[in-house]
């Protein structure tokens, strides 16, 4: 037996609630980020990702309370991301009690952060999330997109994955945004082709509908962690009866 | 002048509030500190050795707060116990930066070997090695069974984040072990001495209970 492969419900929060939406649209509101944050925990969940979706910058502060008050009540790992622009901002959210920072459209804009902060701050703690697009213009086939789905960067993902982890990235964070809240299931070719390119852990993201979804990333995809978010928030699984499920296929959970 | 029941030792390498917050919550009637100060370290009960980041960096962090010597006392004196690189650090050297350790322990600090890094299916294995992994302990239920595993199963899962692990040269101090793909030290004690390459603080209930133990833990 050997290292499980991790099981991370997602928490998307805007203005201190936690909410879900299809491809980055129509926002339903989900609960309090504290009270799902310690469900999850008592289910089982290897590690939570709260993503910080908040548009207006007056109410970014509230992330940082929702997540020292998280942090002095769960002990997991505790990953967030969204509106990180500067080292400082990276330091503020590890300070509130974040293990690992997420890094996206400010990782395009200006790679430089992401080798700052993880030469200051580690690259354990450095996570790029990396938000990927079927095209057909390109001569490739996964492009790079940021803020939130909206904007084509012509970067290669694969490329771009293998970038910032020789930048100092610890892991990535691979969102499929074709697929992302449609339920279809992982793009495994694009999180397998990313795995295979680089040493770090794999986090597939972005389409999970059922429990053979997460199976399915895993085997398919060689992703290290699967990330959900609506079948966990809405109470159709819980994170055992994923883990349960998972181990079922032989894939190693912790339980 | 309040007493100082468990020092958390902080040289300015990464995020101590999480080590802190968990002591708190397994013994919210003790006074923990989270200091740089090294009479403080020297005044505590118990002392908390973290680290994270790469060696040669907390290293020179330490030292340039001058608690060298107060880590080095409290290791030799008291309860204390190290967490990730505050166990890679007690050895003589690491791999990562061929930096010199603080030599308490003979060994070194090596990286996961690329060539090793397959598991029995052929699928690669990563480095980082991050997540959940089994932890083996020495003596479980033995007559040398450790204080610091009381109440924990033998194989329960830590969660660890690291690429390089300890190889002491003195088998007598391993406590535990993992397997990533081969077997490593993941746990090692000696006396008053507690150290372990895994993350208690973010390790659940297997993380709190060693935790625990360890704020009630008077070593012979």
């Amino acid at each position: 037996m050997g290292l499980a492969k991790r099981i991370i419900p997602c928490l998307d929060v805007t203005n201190g609630r936690v909410v879900k939406g299809v491809n980055f649209l129509e926002l339903r509101d989900a609960g309090d980020p504290v009270e799902i944050a310690k469900r999850y925990d008592d289910q089982g969940a290897d590690e939570l990702t709260f993503l910080d979706i908040t548009a207006s910058s007056d109410n970014r502060g509230l992330i940082l309370h929702i997540i020292e008050e998280v942090a002095s009540q769960v002990f997991i790992p505790l990953t967030v991301g969204g509106g990180v622009r500067e080292v400082e901002d990276v330091r503020r959210l590890l300070n509130a009690g974040a293990d690992k920072v997420s890094i996206n459209t400010t990782a395009v804009l200006n790679p430089k952060v992401v080798q700052d902060a993880a030469a200051k701050f580690g690259s354990q703690c450095i996570v790029v999330a990396i938000d990927a697009k079927k095209v057909e213009n390109q001569p490739f086939e996964w492009e790079v997109f940021t803020h939130g789905g909206r904007k084509a960067t012509g970067l290669d993902a694969v490329k771009w994955a293998e970038y910032m982890v020789s930048l100092g990235a610890g892991e990535l964070l691979v969102t499929s945004m074709d697929r992302d809240g449609t339920k279809i299931g992982f793009n495994n070719p694009l999180n397998k082709a990313i795995s295979n390119a680089v040493e770090v852990p794999i986090i597939a993201s972005g389409g999970v509908g059922n429990l053979q979804h997460l199976v399915d990333g895993v085997k398919e995809g060689g992703a290290d962690a699967v990330l959900a978010a609506s079948i966990f928030h809405y109470g159709e699984y819980t994170v055992k009866q994923a883990k349960d499920y998972m181990a079922q296929y032989g894939i190693e959970v912790r339980r | 002048m309040s007493t100082i029941d468990i020092a958390v030792i902080d040289y300015g390498m990464g995020n101590l509030r999480s080590v802190s917050k968990a002591l708190e919550h397994v013994a919210p009637t003790k006074n923990v500190v989270v200091t740089s100060n090294p009479d403080d370290v020297a005044k505590a009960s118990r002392v908390v050795f973290p680290g994270q980041g790469a060696m040669p960096d907390c290293i020179r962090e330490l030292d340039a707060r001058g608690l060298r010597s107060a880590v080095l006392d409290a290791a030799q004196n008291k309860p204390f116990l190290g967490i990730c690189i505050g166990l890679q650090m007690l050895f003589e050297r690491s791999e990562e930066g061929d930096a010199a350790g603080l030599g308490l322990f003979k060994g070194n600090v090596k990286r996961f070997a690329q060539a090793d890094m397959v598991d029995s299916q052929g699928e690669k294995l990563k480095v980082p090695h991050m997540g959940w992994n089994q932890v083996y302990q020495r003596h479980h239920a033995d007559a040398k069974a450790h204080a610091l595993w009381q109440g924990i199963e033998d194989g329960a899962r830590f969660y660890y984040v690291h690429s390089y692990y300890v190889q002491p040269a003195d088998d007598a101090i391993v406590e535990g072990y993992s397997d990533y793909p081969k077997r490593f030290t993941c746990a090692i004690a000696k006396d008053n001495l507690f150290a372990v390459q895994f993350h208690p603080e973010k390790s659940a209930n297997a993380g709190l209970q060693l935790l625990s133990n360890f704020v009630t833990w008077s070593p012979n």
